[in-house]
């Protein structure tokens, strides 16, 4: 029989340890399947951190593959703070991809200085616009944000496939589903050069990390969210609007969503399409969780699950194992920090099932 | 309504029946034990060695963390006395009972039980199983039944068999009704439990702590739920208990209820057992100065001129499908520099009088006043602006934000103030600065402004709550079972801060289920019964037992008794 007893306090070194012990343990979990693969983890892993980060072109790809992950990332550490589930981000980026598309293919005629922070805007506001519907339903009939942001992605995503075959669709695509190319005046610049795909996107993702983090930490409205989200009954008692603190962070939320949709479609892909996302805004939920809702560890379990992605690619050409084991990885850590999470706050202790029956018997 | 009892006796006079009872033990454990030899121990006096031990307690210690919940405990209970285990909050009670059930594992210390036989056998630590395996039953302060099924359903789910076949049904439902008929624990075992009052739960709840043959039973906190005149009745039943061989443990922190319950006093202080009386002995002064360890100042009530009005309730009614939110009819006036009790028992519309004069709730009609001016449809941030302190019911759910710092909670309330945010920025240097001022000033004992509020006593909560509704000298103050779960220290220096704010001419609404807080603070009374407030006038006019029937709805028939059978 298992016992649980609630530890009466946590140490701080361990709360900070906890993701990096469970990633560490991740990692030796996954060594079983590579094992059984026939390959020498330690190789394996090896040909991962090489791939992630082994010469600069390697750590621009993960720079890149995490600059929406951090913006995702940061969506959803800031709903969840509010207990707001948004399952929505990945129908939210898309439509901030289309907000950007819709301002960026030509539509405005400015420099790139008044034309890049409208395409943000516009992606952001899109983003803003798909999560507060499900809030307010929320806050107005109690329903289930789970249901109502998940099923939201399929609707938008649908959405987006009909603007691509329409309204938007590129007459010079030669048919293909695609929207007309974003603009010089309003992509987003590279950080180095042109040879290599990073782009501004990771500066603004940056940025966006610590200004969430100045929000949750030191505004009235970070204030009122955390309340909100800690003890709903004692917020609204103390005078804390519940609907407006469920709205603004649906909005902020949404938002920081949307912002990676252009971040994508404004600094990497130049143009829209139905497939533009391998699940980055999925991907935001577990990097949020892997950074305890922390706005600056996202960016740490941003570059984490990206180097992981990125780095199983070049690992499974070299050793031509799948590279599903990325997968299998991020899951593995995720589930890891979730169970370190609780060991964090119970003692688990052991009674053996022989003195339980004795005990049970007299 | 009540327990059939209350109609012949007067329900104030002490009806710790051991002595008045004794002839009966003698004849009922002849006949049914056959172990007359239990009477002979003399007229319940404190057990001697014929009496045989059902519980020992031996050297019990855990330790939490760096504090000692239990120090060195010993304790034994012998079969048919009722030992009442007094202390404060955190003085180590809880913690010793969760040991007995196995909820956790002392570092220190055994338990032995009597077996069937009546030899003492080790109890196995850290295993419920076990616990109740030995016959031991508990009764928990906040019940745990499923309200959807009837009593013997309920009774049922706590046997060890759930899929019992009828004919096992038959025989518990045989030995549960014999239990019934032999304590005079009377109630409808077929009705659903949503439909029973509280004091019948309670009926159900012990019914099911002894269907298991159960010879030591612990009662958590029994009476905080009840009518006086409930509670007189369970005081019976727990005697009667005794008499056929039980031995009870009887938990409670008010001391009127241990004199009129208990053989045997246990006091426990800090974790240690620091007394133990034999209650016919022992004055309430002598327990409570044990209890607290020092002499208990009384708080001093000086006569305050009474004020305007600041609250004004009129015809106000709140429609609910919740009974604790329904209020009919109210009509209420507080004036400055009174305190107003609201005597009632739990859930007859305390929370929803509570909700609307916090501003969560509002009135379906009727009106609402605050000093002097309509307050219908204010919500909380503008009834706070216009005066209003509140102190909620529950102070976890309602009054802090456990997982936020002792300085946050201090300006939750305020963070449209301009002391403490600029342009939506919270200063924290200031709100600082002020949390270590409420700290000095309220003797919040805690690390500082920066430690959680979670992990702070209940006591310290409270003060926290008090600094933070009294920081803007209020006009009114609604003050929501302010001491409920507070040790004596605690509660005295809560009253003290309310008599203050009454003297420097606040109103204060004082929602209460303890009498004993009620008479000594209010100057006048009012009552709540399903919905509606009846007047009861000035609190040294009324006693106890009138009080104690318009808690249980039944004022209007006091003139005529053929209604109060109903």
């Amino acid at each position: 029989m298992i016992r649980l007893e609630p530890r009466s306090q946590s140490s701080r070194w361990l709360s900070l340890m906890a993701p990096v012990l469970a990633a560490l343990f991740a990692m030796l979990l996954a060594a079983i399947p590579l094992l059984a693969a026939g390959q020498n983890p330690f190789i394996a892993y090896g040909l991962i951190v090489k791939g992630a980060f082994g010469n600069l072109f390697a750590l621009t790809e993960t720079l890149t593959r995490a600059t929406p992950l951090i913006l995702t990332g940061l969506a959803a550490a800031v709903a969840f703070r509010a207990k707001l589930w948004n399952i929505g981000l990945e129908g939210q980026l898309y439509l901030g991809a289309v907000g950007a598309v819709v301002v960026g293919t030509g539509a405005i005629d400015a420099p790139p200085a008044v034309l890049i922070p409208l395409v943000l805007i516009a992606g952001a506001a899109a983003g803003a616009l798909a999560m507060i519907g499900p809030a307010w339903l929320k806050t107005r009939f109690q329903t289930d944000e789970v249901v109502t942001t998940l099923l939201l992605n399929f609707i938008i995503l649908l959405l987006v496939q009909m603007l691509l075959e329409g309204m938007l669709k590129d007459p010079m695509a030669l048919g293909w589903p695609q929207s007309e190319p974003i603009v010089d005046e309003a992509l987003l610049p590279a950080v180095i050069s042109p040879r290599y795909r990073l782009h501004m996107g990771l500066y603004l993702a940056m940025a966006a990390s610590v200004l969430v983090f100045f929000i949750m930490r030191y505004t009235t409205f970070g204030f009122a969210l955390r309340a909100v989200g800690e003890n709903p009954a004692a917020a609204r008692h103390a005078g804390i609007s519940i609907t407006g603190a469920t709205l603004g962070a649906a909005a902020l939320s949404g938002a920081l969503a949307g912002l990676a949709g252009v971040s994508e479609v404004a600094g990497l892909k130049g143009y829209l399409t139905a497939d533009m996302s391998p699940g980055f805004g999925y991907a935001g939920i577990v990097v949020a969780m892997l950074a305890g809702l922390s706005p600056l560890g996202v960016v740490l379990a941003a570059v984490f699950v990206a180097a992981v992605f990125v780095g199983a690619d070049f690992m499974s050409r070299a050793l031509s194992v799948s590279n599903y084991l990325a997968d299998l990885m991020v899951a593995l850590a995720l589930l890891c920090v979730l169970i370190g999470g609780f060991l964090r706050r119970f003692k688990v202790s052991w009674i053996s099932a022989s003195n339980t029956a004795k005990g049970a018997n007299t | 309504m009540h327990s059939d009892s209350n109609g012949e006796k007067p329900p104030s006079a002490s009806t710790r029946s051991g002595v008045r009872l004794k002839p009966n033990l003698q004849e009922n454990n002849g006949a049914s034990v056959g172990a007359a030899h239990v009477a002979s121990a003399g007229l319940h006096s404190l057990p001697t060695e014929n009496t045989p031990k059902l519980l020992q307690l031996q050297n019990i210690s855990k330790r939490f963390g760096d504090t000692l919940a239990n120090e060195d405990i010993s304790l034994s209970l012998h079969k048919g006395e009722v030992v009442a285990l007094l202390g404060e909050n955190g003085a180590g009670k809880t913690t010793l009972m969760s040991i007995l059930f196995g909820h956790y594992v002392a570092e220190q210390g055994t338990i032995h039980y009597a077996d069937a036989q009546g030899v003492l056998q080790l109890l196995q630590p850290g295993n419920p199983q076990a616990a109740l395996a030995a016959r031991i039953g508990m009764v928990h302060q906040h019940f745990t039944l499923a309200e959807n099924l009837t009593g013997f359903e309920n009774i049922l789910l706590g046997s060890e068999n759930l899929l019992l076949p009828a004919r096992g049904r038959a025989a518990l439902r045989a030995r549960v009704e014999a239990q019934m008929t032999e304590s005079g624990l009377q109630v409808s075992l077929d009705e659903r439990v949503s439909a029973l009052t509280v004091g019948e739960r309670q009926r159900i709840e012990i019914l099911k702590a002894l269907a298991h043959d159960t010879q030591v039973l612990v009662l958590d906190e029994p009476t905080a739920v009840l009518t006086p005149q409930e509670a007189e009745g369970l005081y019976q039943t727990v005697a009667l208990l005794a008499q056929r061989g039980l031995a009870i443990i009887f938990i409670s922190h008010k001391l009127h209820e241990v004199m009129a319950a208990s053989d045997r006093v246990v006091v426990l202080r800090h974790g240690k057992l620091v007394g133990e009386l034999t209650t016919a002995e022992a004055s309430q002064q002598q327990i409570a100065e044990l209890m607290v360890g020092r002499e208990v100042p009384p708080n001093k009530h000086e006569h305050v001129e009474r004020g305007e009005p600041v609250l004004q309730l009129s015809a106000v009614n709140v429609d609910s499908t919740q009974l604790r939110h329904r209020l009919r009819d109210v009509s209420l006036t507080v004036h400055s520099g009174e305190i107003v009790g609201v005597a009632g028992v739990s859930g007859n519309g305390q929370a929803g009088l509570a909700d609307l004069i916090s501003g969560l709730l509002q009135p379906s009609s009727g009106e609402m006043r605050i000093g002097g001016t309509p307050a219908s449809g204010a919500g909380p941030r503008q009834l706070m602006a216009r005066g209003v302190a509140r102190i909620p019911e529950d102070r976890h759910h309602q009054g802090v934000v456990a997982a936020m710092n002792i300085s946050e909670n201090l300006i939750i309330e305020s963070l449209d103030d301009p002391r403490f945010q600029r342009f939506g920025v919270v200063r924290s240097g200031a709100a600082r600065a002020h949390a270590e001022q409420q700290i000095e000033e309220y003797d919040i004992r805690c690390e500082g402004p920066d430690a959680t509020v979670g992990l702070l006593s209940g006591g310290n909560m409270q003060k926290l709550i008090l600094a933070r509704a009294l920081d803007k000298a209020p006009l009114l103050i609604l003050a929501s079972q302010p001491a409920r779960g507070l040790d004596i220290g605690a509660q005295t220096d809560v009253y003290q801060r309310l008599l203050d704010a009454r003297k420097r001419g606040a109103g204060v609404l004082l929602i209460s289920e303890d009498l004993d807080e009620l008479f000594s603070l209010a100057d006048r009374l009012v009552v709540l019964h399903e919905g509606e407030l009846i007047d009861a006038g000035d609190s040294d006019k009324v006693d106890r037992s009138s009080i104690g029937l318009m808690m249980a709805g039944q004022h209007k028939d006091v003139a005529e008794p053929q209604e109060a059978q109903r």
